[in-house]
């Protein structure tokens, strides 16, 4: 890792010479975009990156990223993305998921991931839907989900990502969207500079099983009155106008606030201790309120491949021991 | 036992050549413990050695109950021995549970050594007894030794400042003693390690000790004990020795490949009986660089092991047969991505949950085919606890070597026996070798699948290292570039290169060692722990004039080029396994030979006797056949 070779400066350095084999039409060409102008601006060194992915369409992501890429196996990601990171912790190590990938067969890994605060960066991609397997409800699709595997509706309630997430102690955790280029971007950067577990979820059209899941809040008329911007430090404001806020009551209900209350808008603090109004903006409901982007969460706290190094380093520094003496410690005794 | 001592007066002990001795009692009664003081003194003075440690799932079952009873046997010889013996000669029962359940299996004219503690109504209605056993003639037969080994120890004990109830758990050291004067084993080696164990709690350490001297003192005083035996140092190979148990062994093996390699041990691993002890020991060797991770699941931890193999550190991860089918699928990737990895899997009786702390040999079959689509993978068995350090250290071989997962067979009887080791000589361990690639010149494309033309071996491609930038995946991909590939003649090319890959493994082996002729009537084939029973009894009718061999298999898969000429040698071939005969129907397959299958699935390990028996029978069979 000593010859360090020129920065790319464009995003083409990151692109590879696969064709590109998602459905015409689908997010995850915005989401690539995104992430390659990310890593362009972050001047990543294709050799020290490495992009692990599960099964599903979002996991054929490494394939389009000229950097070190391992493709594996459904849900098991971020503990192959875990071994990777504390074998080798210098590496800059990104799973790349989906919301089957990441929330339903992989959901063990995934809360592991967040509680042991691994560096991982964890893009993931949440349509609501899968899509490899041609259209079955998921863990995030809405209760009465008709889908071929629903057909009177899915009797399943969905959780939401970020609020497992922060349950599971997730250090970083932001949401984006992948129509919103220069924003996911942005998050995508900040993903990157943070210390120990980062996850983005990404807000990704399905378009062929799950076609505009996100419009009613996602679309360049409603935008503005739909979305809330997490900004740190910035009252909780919405509205073409900003005239609009959000304020919690003594339980950390949401309630809007307009007019004259608009100074009793939440200041948001994303580094705040208590995960209270985070989780509050992370359920609150999508039809009654406005739906939050940006960074939900930003804790630091040591990483742990950085605890793993640590004591081997320490124990090292403390004990030296020879194979021979390995194998001859204990009771020995001599024949002659 | 008579039939091998010379009696003398007290005062010259009688001469033995080898001893079997069960310790029984309740789970809390430290049996274990006490059997392993009598090992490491009985190593240390010289005699060969071999344990079993048998005892239930149960961390606690209710005291004085049958299913609570654990037990650990040990044989010492002054010869080389294999087994931990059959019956045994002398039994220490702390319990009436204790005794109903081993009594049945001690020698005729054996001794009891009896605990009268507790032999209440309610003791002997725990232990299924109707009536006193002491007094209904069922003791008829043995040699009985009654001791109340709670009032003694509590006697002994009388200045101790510990409660009557800690008092009562030093029983075991009383007992100890006792075998320590009937067997004239040095009491120095149990003095240290107590005082080691206990070295923060010097009244435990005060008790344990006076308990156990007070024992010593009460057998050469008493008149009860008619005679103490001697059995002679054991003519072993000169050299150092330690005493090991089969999972610490592994432990040792995987760390000395690693350190011989020059390369990173990373252990990840979820706990499951038997093998979290591999878990344990691995986690004290960070000072040597050793990474262990205890992951969420299974899954997780033969995935974190793929996930560190793949940055260059050389991946392991530990299990037994529930966890090994939980790994299947994460096995098959690292197959398909063909980055080493070493499993190894500590086998206990199944189906499902089955019987953990139990023994069986039945994930062969699981190790060879668990996985999807073709899917190769070397297998490898290790077959007592020394002979698990060459093997673990020969799966890292392979693994670096070839870039294969390995997949290690080793059992609860294995793990948790002991045996004396001949420490190897450092500087004599072969070498091994790894080859990361070499940083790519810029503007090159790095083919990930490009192969080494003699082992297939693909490049260990290691991230961070510029100009190797390459993806790879559980998708088939094209031989060469990496790319992904639905051609069909691609699939069929790549399905047959992970198989010869696997294949000429076998290129490495050297011929398959036999215990006596190389040609004969019967052949008796071992792999894994059976390997010690089928030793004895095969000898046993060598030295009455049968043309009998036998021969051990390490490696499982390749199989070693010369075994269907070795079989073919032989008019009738028999595999003892702890299987429904798993590696005979592999070999039936491979051959077309007439392997017989020996069969045992009952938990327990082979006795000697019964191998030997079931051999004479084959062996009267072709007599009978040339007679005709």
């Amino acid at each position: 890792m000593t010859d360090v070779q020129r920065p790319p400066l464009s995003k083409k350095d990151y692109k590879t010479d696969q064709d590109v084999r998602w459905c015409p039409g689908c997010g995850d060409y915005a989401i690539l975009n995104a992430v390659q102008g990310a890593f362009a601006k972050l001047g990543k060194l294709p050799h020290e990156t490495v992009i692990v992915s599960g099964i599903g369409c979002s996991s054929r992501f490494p394939y389009y990223m000229e950097t070190f890429g391992f493709h594996t196996i459904h849900g098991r990601a971020p503990a192959i993305a875990t071994g990777v990171k504390v074998g080798n912790p210098a590496l800059d190590v990104w799973v790349v998921t989906g919301d089957g990938d990441a929330m339903s067969i992989g959901g063990n890994h995934f809360i592991h991931a967040m509680r042991r605060n691994v560096g991982l960066k964890i893009l993931m991609f949440n349509n609501r839907i899968y899509g490899l397997t041609k259209g079955q409800y998921s863990p995030t699709s809405e209760q009465g989900k008709v889908t071929k595997s629903s057909p009177l509706g899915s009797v399943d309630y969905p959780f939401s990502p970020i609020a497992l997430a922060l349950g599971a102690g997730g250090t970083f955790l932001a949401r984006s969207v992948d129509v919103f280029g220069a924003h996911l971007e942005d998050v995508v950067c900040r993903a990157s500079a943070h210390t120990g577990t980062a996850m983005v979820e990404i807000y990704q059209n399905c378009n062929i099983f799950n076609d505009g899941a996100y419009r009613s809040f996602t679309d360049k008329e409603v935008r503005d009155e739909r979305i809330l911007y997490l900004e740190h430090g910035k009252p909780l404001l919405f509205g073409a106008n900003k005239d609009k806020g959000i304020r919690f009551d003594g339980n950390f209900e949401p309630q809007i606030v307009t007019g004259g209350e608009l100074g009793s808008a939440f200041v948001w603090d994303e580094t705040a201790a208590n995960a209270a109004p985070a989780m509050a903006l992370a359920t609150m409901s999508e039809a009654d309120f406005p739906v939050p982007v940006g960074v939900f969460r930003r804790r630091e706290k040591p990483a742990f491949e950085a605890g793993v190094r640590g004591q081997i380093a320490a124990a090292r520094q403390q004990k030296k021991q020879s194979l021979h003496d390995l194998l001859h410690a204990g009771e020995i005794w001599e024949v002659r | 036992m008579t039939s091998q001592t010379e009696t003398h007066t007290r005062t010259t002990p009688t001469r033995l050549r080898r001893v079997v001795i069960r310790f029984a009692g309740d789970s809390g009664d430290g049996m274990q413990l006490t059997g392993d003081q009598f090992t490491r003194t009985t190593a240390l003075m010289g005699n060969d050695i071999a344990t079993f440690p048998d005892f239930p799932a149960e961390i606690r079952a209710p005291a004085g109950t049958l299913p609570g009873v654990s037990a650990f046997q040990l044989r010492f010889s002054s010869f080389d021995i294999h087994t931990p013996g059959d019956a045994p000669d002398v039994l220490v029962a702390m319990n009436p549970a204790a005794l109903k359940m081993h009594l049945k299996e001690l020698r005729r004219d054996g001794i009891l050594l009896l605990n009268t503690a507790s032999f209440g109504a309610l003791d002997l209605k725990k232990a299924k007894y109707d009536k006193d056993p002491r007094s209904d003639g069922t003791l008829d037969g043995w040699r009985v030794i009654e001791v109340d080994l709670e009032a003694r120890t509590r006697e002994a004990l009388a200045q101790s400042p510990l409660d009557t109830r800690a008092k009562d758990r030093c029983k075991n050291m009383y007992a100890l003693g006792i075998l320590y004067w009937m067997f004239h084993r040095d009491m120095a080696p149990t003095e240290k390690a107590i005082a080691q164990k206990f070295a923060k709690k010097p009244e435990l350490v005060a008790a344990n000790l006076a308990a156990m001297k007070a024992g010593y003192a009460y057998a050469e005083t008493t008149e009860i004990f008619q005679t103490a035996y001697r059995v002679p140092p054991a003519p072993m190979r000169p050299g150092t020795y330690r005493n090991i148990m089969g999972n610490q062994a592994l432990c040792l093996g995987l760390v000395a490949a690693a350190q011989q390699a020059g390369i990173e041990l990373f252990l990840g691993s979820y706990p499951i009986t038997p093998a979290s002890d591999i878990l344990h020991q691995l986690s004290t060797y960070k000072h040597l660089g050793v990474v262990t991770f205890q992951a969420e699941d299974e899954i997780a931890a033969v995935a974190s092991a793929i996930g560190a193999s793949y940055a260059g550190s050389l991946g392991v991860t530990s299990t037994s047969g529930p966890g090994m089918a939980l790994k299947a699928e994460a096995i098959g990737l690292a197959v398909m991505a063909e980055l080493p990895l070493v499993v190894l899997n500590v086998q206990r009786a199944g189906p499902s949950t089955g019987m953990p702390t139990k023994t069986q040999q039945a994930d062969l079959l699981q190790a060879m085919y668990c996985r999807n689509g073709e899917s190769p993978v070397c297998v490898l068995a290790a077959s007592t606890p020394a002979d698990a350090f060459d093997t673990a250290y020969e799966a890292v071989r392979i693994a670096l070597r070839y870039m294969v997962p390995v997949v290690v067979l080793s059992d609860g009887y294995i793990a948790n026996g002991s045996e004396p080791w001949l420490l190897p000589d450092v500087a004599q361990l072969p070498p091994i070798a790894v080859r990361y690639a070499p940083a790519g010149a810029p503007g090159e494309k790095f083919q990930p699948y490009a192969r080494d033309p003699k082992t297939l071996a693909r490049p260990w491609a290691r991230p961070g290292t510029p100009g190797l930038v390459h993806r790879i995946g559980g998708l088939e991909k094209q031989d060469v570039t990496g790319n992904i590939s639905y051609d069909p003649d691609n699939h069929q090319h790549m399905v047959d290169t992970r198989a010869q890959k696997v294949a000429n493994i076998a290129d490495d082996l050297p011929p398959t060692a036999t215990l006596g002729e190389r040609t004969g009537d019967l052949l008796v084939l071992g792999w894994g722990s059976p390997r010690g029973a089928i030793t004895a009894a095969v000898g046993r009718l060598q030295r009455q004039g049968h043309r009998v061999s036998a021969a051990f298999l390490r490696h499982l898969n390749p199989l070693p080029k010369d075994l269907g000429d070795l079989m073919r040698g032989f008019r009738r071939v028999v595999l003892p396994e702890l299987n429904k005969g798993q590696l005979a129907l592999l070999l039936r397959a491979r051959f077309l030979i007439d392997v017989q299958s020996h069969s045992q699935v009952n938990g327990q390990p082979f006795k000697s006797h019964e191998i030997e028996n079931h051999l004479s029978r084959v062996l009267a069979e072709l007599q009978e056949e040339v007679r005709r």
